[in-house]
């Protein structure tokens, strides 16, 4: 192979990364191409290491990298190697569930009697209603209504206190630069004295949001208040989780909240599994908390509490959980029912190591919470 | 500086730091390069040690910034000496001078509080220093974008002073923990590389340079015993740090070969959990034992 046919490879390489949404900066590549100038080519190993430490910046990516790096230098000398598969396009995605009324429509029978279906499409409830009603028996307008609702509202995040300094008018420290600055002035008598305090900054927020069943609405609506009080989502980190848990902040980023999660529904959805809380907690503290719980992280769950698994497992991680955050906070449509009583055994369980635990069934409870969220503080 | 990637990591033995072919690659690289190195992984794999290895390999002073939230300008880079301005100012309030005025030069060099960042550009340095700058994921997004700004032209600007330029670029490394995502711009700046667990051939010639008094036979156990250990389901695996610190603790117990009551007794040096010591202990122990010295 030539060098100019090594090079050409090597900047193909770098494309087919980034095909594969790798980011990889244009310096990033002129590195590259100048570190295979110092090392011994020839050697497989020299050469993985080089691409690797000087292409690659994020440790999620190394699976990914390593695959297309074996699969590009491995099959570029066969002519008639199989290119990578396109991702499916989403016409073909696997249909939608049926509704329940084609359901039933394509089992009907002649001979079944009749049924009066009410036609329920001017029924929008007006903005009073909506604030009371219960999230689960909206329809999809009224859902986007209260998006919008809640898009409107003026909220306040939660701040703390950090051990940066800043210049303020007053403050509890002196300012010493200035207060030499301005003694220079005036002939070395530090006349005028100028103060600094500690800067705050908003607390971030992580976000366990149970996707299984009819916690499904509930999660898109949190998220959508949790979108609105930071504005954008950089202070949240959001995961779901049904039977598994997956983080989703980086998808955020990129597509909606509904799309987002429709997406992780089908990793972290077992139709038949239930809802697993205790096993997705564990993940979540062994693979992410260290990550993300730093600086005084408020974590909220959202969770009817229904956990099928093991409910030992579920109270050692809200325990471990609870220790390491600012302040645990449980929401629970169920909540919202007067006569509902924490019984069933996974949120008994893990009650005694939540500090807020409160409904989110409608848009008044979410609007309680948002002030509960603001009054958060050093 | 090293020719290639083989004699990068054969002096790096030398100095009893035991690199694979990947850092070796990339310590190799960013040395020629002028790049720094960014370094991740579990703590204990030997991060900040490799920083300290190398201003040993190059017999130059190592330059330690520790992060933590908050660290800015003033203690990162450099300070001036307030009390002394002050003194300075009053002493030349009693007793008056004609050539000077009472403020004149007030910000000169002689007032200046150097910090590491400063000390490891400053232009008396006769050789690059090994710059280390510690658990970056500490320090708030305000440093990391001040260091952005420093790792492109290695120069700091004093508003009093004027602009300093370093007549020789440190070798630098940057470590982090992963407590928080560092932000990729600059990671992108750095040369990249996570530093994994050492393989068990690796390890042991770890131990038995680290920790010389203990036999071969017990520290190919200790490290067939810790391997297996990480691979359990764990909050905190143990580094490359607690295999040494328990290799050196069970030398002074006069341990020849690892046994049942020995892990009991020390358990404590690889796990620092609680939670973590309650699920090895007893039975688990035992068999990872049994395993351990079917191998050896």
């Amino acid at each position: 192979m030539n060098g100019q046919h090594f090079l050409n490879n090597a900047v193909l390489f770098v494309q087919s990364l980034r095909q594969a949404g790798l980011p990889v900066s244009q310096e990033q590549t002129m590195d590259f191409v100048q570190a295979l100038t110092y090392i011994d080519i020839g050697d497989h190993q020299q050469f993985y290491f080089a691409a690797r430490c000087m292409l690659l910046s994020n440790h999620e990516h190394l699976r990914l990298f390593d695959t297309i790096f074996n699969r590009f230098w491995d099959i570029m000398p066969a002519p008639h190697g199989q290119g990578q598969k396109a991702p499916r396009a989403p016409r073909h995605l696997p249909e939608q569930k049926p509704y329940l009324f084609t359901y039933m429509a394509t089992r009907a029978q002649d001979s079944d009697p009749e049924l009066e279906v009410v036609d329920k499409s001017g029924t929008f409830s007006p903005a009073e209603v909506l604030q009371a009603k219960d999230f689960s028996h909206m329809t999809s307008e009224e859902l986007n209504a209260v998006k919008r609702l809640i898009q409107d509202m003026h909220w306040k995040a939660s701040f703390r206190r950090t051990r940066r300094r800043v210049a303020t008018p007053k403050g509890d420290m002196l300012h010493m630069r200035r207060v030499m600055a301005s003694a220079v002035r005036y002939g070395g008598v530090p006349l005028r004295l100028s103060w600094q305090s500690r800067k705050i900054k908003p607390r971030p927020i992580v976000l366990l949001a149970d996707i299984s069943g009819s916690m499904e609405k509930y999660s898109r609506i949190m998220l959508q208040f949790l979108y609105s009080v930071s504005h954008s989502l950089n202070t949240v980190e959001c995961f779901v989780f049904g039977t598994r848990l997956t983080r989703i902040t980086p998808q955020l980023k990129i597509k909606n909240i509904d799309r987002a999660i429709e997406e992780a529904a089908h990793t972290v959805i077992d139709w038949s599994g239930g809802t697993r809380i205790g096993e997705s907690l564990h993940l979540f503290n062994r693979r992410w908390s260290h990550r993300v719980l730093g600086r005084g992280a408020i974590v909220i769950i959202v969770s009817d509490g229904w956990e099928r698994g093991d409910v030992n497992q579920l109270k050692n991680e809200m325990r471990y959980l609870q220790l390491r955050c600012h302040r645990l906070i449980w929401l629970n449509p169920l909540l919202g029912n007067n006569e509902y009583e924490p019984l069933v055994e996974g949120m008994a369980a893990a009650l005694s190591y939540v500090d807020d635990f409160l409904p989110c069934h409608n848009l008044q409870s979410i609007e309680a919470f948002g002030k509960q969220l603001a009054q958060i503080d050093a | 500086m090293f020719d290639s990637v083989d004699e990068t990591v054969s002096i790096l033995h030398e100095h009893q730091y035991i690199a694979d072919m990947g850092l070796g690659t990339c310590l190799f690289l960013a040395l020629k390069m002028g790049k720094a190195v960014f370094l991740e992984g579990e703590p204990g794999v030997g991060k900040t040690e490799l920083a300290k290895v190398l201003s040993q390999a190059f017999d130059t002073p190592l330059i330690r910034l520790q992060c933590y939230e908050g660290l800015d300008i003033n203690h990162a880079v450099y300070e001036w000496n307030y009390p002394r301005q002050l003194l300075e100012i009053q002493t030349r309030q009693n007793r008056p001078n004609n050539h000077t005025g009472v403020t004149d030069d007030i910000f000169a060099e002689e007032f200046l509080l150097k910090r590491a960042l400063l000390q490891a550009i400053d232009q008396s340095n006769e050789q690059a220093p090994v710059l280390l700058i510690d658990e970056l994921d500490r320090a708030d997004e305000e440093f990391e974008s001040f260091l952005l700004e420093l790792l492109s032209d290695f120069q700091i600007t004093i508003p009093e002073l004027g602009t300093i330029q370093a007549r020789h670029r440190p070798i630098v490394i940057i470590t982090s923990n992963r407590t928080r995502e560092i932000h990729d711009a600059l990671k992108r700046r750095c040369v990249y590389f996570w530093i994994d667990y050492p393989s068990p051939d690796k390890e042991i010639t770890i131990v038995q340079l680290k920790v010389p008094g203990i036999s071969q036979q017990l520290s190919q156990q200790i490290v067939s015993f810790i391997q297996q250990v990480r691979e359990q389901d764990l909050y905190k695996a143990p580094g490359v740090a607690e295999t040494l610190d328990w290799a050196r603790a069970l030398g002074y117990l006069n341990a020849q070969t690892l046994e049942s009551h020995l892990i009991d007794a020390t358990l404590g040096f690889i796990l620092k959990y609680q939670d973590d010591v309650d699920k090895i202990r007893g039975s688990v122990a035992d068999s990872l034992l049994e395993q351990t010295l079917k191998v050896s």
